[in-house]
């Protein structure tokens, strides 16, 4: 297998190559992105490139890459403006697609990781959500409306090019230690907000099982659209419990946005799509991903009290650098020097990182490998 | 709290006190055809629906919960609006209810083999007026028939009577009902009054013996209508049975 992982900076793409590079059945691994990676990769490639589908077209043809995996997508709308959310999400998909296509083109498996985003969250929907279902409302906000354009590209393309198998995961919010999202920001409060009179459900993913689900997708071939969400559903205020913090009705039911406007200029930005779960909350139905081989690692609660664990420790890492810096002289001395001995390439070798590094912090958090 | 967001501490302690209360004291509750609930396996039960805040739901789930042989917790359906409406949308789904989506009801039937509680009248019932009490508005469109079929449970139609007398609806503020964004806001009294109840259980209607999956008969709309006007004649014949034979308001 050769494997192409786009959007190898963000944290998916980097956790995700890294993974797979354990994998013997895995050939070759090329990362690409505009920005270089922020995990130690051992041999992984990295190619700088922007989304430009000539460009990635050649790179596809060049490598023979037979799976792409695609993590590129931005799901939290408070990281850039929406109208760069809109050039990736979307402009990029199609170019992704696009390099892909053409009747000589090596691809057979596309991967891509969507978001739960797709199904919204409003008053009549379902439960538990199904792949089959569509969302009952047009999408409400930017992010979602790129979500569905990015997604309807994707099957188009599914029923197009009949020789590549499409699989798209669409995952519950995340929780991790290595996460960046509107979700792990406000459960990190001191208090947590509430909309008054709202106690929706949630359901989250450890990130752990969000690579491994996409690396389960990439080994096991799937084809079709999975719901990556983990087992068991929580109440806000159970969440809440959990984690050890009050809750805090401090958004009112009427004139929630405005009230969000305000927090937001404190400091505290709740992005609408969150506003809609923190007033309906949602449920993925995952006995598709399961029936398809993948085991889960951890439930929703277990993923909530790892999490506690990680908030604990935030305080003592806060200071502390990412440890890990890409220095592209040295990765490409340690790949393509003849004065590296072979051997030397398929030991585990010491990486650059600074002793109580946020890496390292991390990695006692990361579960006993006998977990999987 | 289950994936469905029902608590069994809320649940719990609302059921030793007010449902209690209530069902023993204030309405005296009488159960008639208990085993016509199956002890094992999905069911829908339909009932008639009354009373601007409807106590026959948790006087029902109760019932079943006292009188069967075998106690089974009870889904109660209720209207989308609920998980819309700060308050309700944080108690409902705490007592067992969910949001009547026929994805919901059928993962309940047939994926966990729940009972589910179903008031084919919905609002419609509980906001008609002391005037037209005891006579069944439309059954919606037959949803319910139909998902009680593709699950393959049976149907257990329940006639109520009390629930129109404990809190009979005078009138409909309409202007309290937009400020307040209520589906409706009736002229009520703010207690239950201690109206005798009667349930009764009624044979169950079997849905898995209408031929093979294809073509799948609930999508035969003929079939569904004339089973739902079915169970709707039923349990209104019942009703007026029953009332018949009720000597008091109050008393029975």
């Amino acid at each position: 297998m050769r494997v192409l992982v786009t959007g190898l900076s963000t944290y998916w793409g980097g956790r995700l190559a890294a993974e797979l590079e354990g994998d013997p059945d895995v050939e070759a691994i090329i990362g690409i992105d505009r920005r270089p990676p922020k995990v130690a990769l051992q041999r992984t490639e990295y190619v700088q490139v922007a989304d430009a589908h000539s460009l990635i077209q050649r790179i596809v043809e060049a490598a023979e890459i037979d799976t792409v995996v695609d993590t590129r997508l931005v799901v939290d709308s408070t990281v850039t403006s929406a109208k760069r959310a809109h050039e990736n999400n979307v402009i990029g998909t199609m170019n992704i697609l696009a390099a892909c296509s053409g009747p000589d083109s090596p691809v057979r498996r596309l991967i891509v990781k969507s978001s739960a985003h797709y199904y919204g969250a409003e008053r009549d929907d379902p439960a538990f959500f199904t792949e089959d279902m569509r969302r009952p409302h047009p999408p409400r906000t930017r992010i979602e409306r790129d979500i569905v354009e990015a997604e309807n590209a994707i099957q188009d393309f599914a029923h197009a090019a009949a020789r590549v198998k499409v699989c798209v995961v669409r995952f519950a919010n995340g929780l991790g230690a290595g996460m960046r999202t509107p979700h792990t920001r406000v459960l990190g409060l001191p208090a947590i907000p509430m909309i008054l009179g709202f106690d929706p459900r949630y359901q989250f993913i450890h990130e752990e099982d969000i690579v491994g689900c996409l690396a389960h997708a990439t080994r096991a071939g799937l084809e079709g659209t999975y719901n990556g969400a983990a087992d068991g559903v929580l109440a806000l205020s159970e969440v809440c419990g959990l984690l050890g913090r009050p809750p805090a009705p401090i958004l009112p039911p009427w004139g929630t946005k405005l009230a969000a406007s305000q927090l937001a200029r404190a400091g505290l930005r709740i992005p609408d799509e969150m506003l809609a779960q923190l007033r309906y909350g949602r449920g993925l139905d995952n006995r598709r991903i399961k029936a398809s081989g993948y085991r889960f690692r951890f439930t929703t609660r277990e993923a909530v009290l790892r999490f506690r664990e990680t908030l604990r420790l935030a305080p003592m890492l806060a200071t502390a650098g990412d440890g890990y810096r890409y220095e592209r002289e040295v990765e490409e001395f340690l790949r393509y020097s003849p004065s590296v001995r072979a051997s030397a390439k398929s030991e585990p070798r010491l990486q650059n990182l600074a002793p109580g590094g946020r890496a390292e912090g991390l990695a006692a958090l990361a579960p006993p490998p006998d977990a999987s | 709290v289950t994936d469905w967001g029902r608590s069994e501490r809320v649940e719990g302690l609302l059921d030793r006190t007010l449902i209690d209360f209530l069902y023993h004291l204030w309405f005296r509750c009488e159960v008639e055809g208990i085993e016509n609930v199956p002890s094992e396996g999905g069911a829908l039960l339909v009932s008639n629906h009354a009373g601007a805040l409807p106590p026959d739901a948790s006087m029902i789930a109760k019932a079943i919960k006292e009188e069967h042989a075998y106690p089974r917790p009870l889904h109660l359906t209720m209207e989308h609006f609920f998980k819309g409406y700060p308050g309700f949308s944080m108690l409902l789904p705490k007592i067992g209810a969910v949001p009547a989506h026929p994805a919901n009801v059928h993962r309940l039937l047939c994926d966990e083999d729940q009972l589910v509680l179903v008031f084919p009248e919905g609002a419609k019932g509980t906001e008609k007026l002391y005037k037209d009490r005891y006579r069944l508005r439309r059954f919606g469109r037959g949803g319910f028939v139909k998902a009680a079929m593709r699950a393959r449970v049976p149907i257990v139609p329940i006639a109520v009577v009390g629930s129109e007398e404990a809190q009979p609806v005078f009138a409909h503020l309409s202007g309290l009902a937009r400020l307040t964004g209520l589906i409706y806001a009736p002229l009520t009294p703010l207690v239950y009054l201690p109206a005798k109840f009667t349930i009764r259980f009624l044979e169950p209607v079997r849905t898995d013996d209408f031929g093979p999956a294809h073509p799948a008969p609930w999508e035969d709309r003929a079939l569904v209508q004339t089973i739902s006007q079915d169970i709707r004649a039923r349990i209104q014949r019942e009703l007026f049975d029953m009332i018949g034979k009720r000597d008091s308001v109050w008393f029975g």
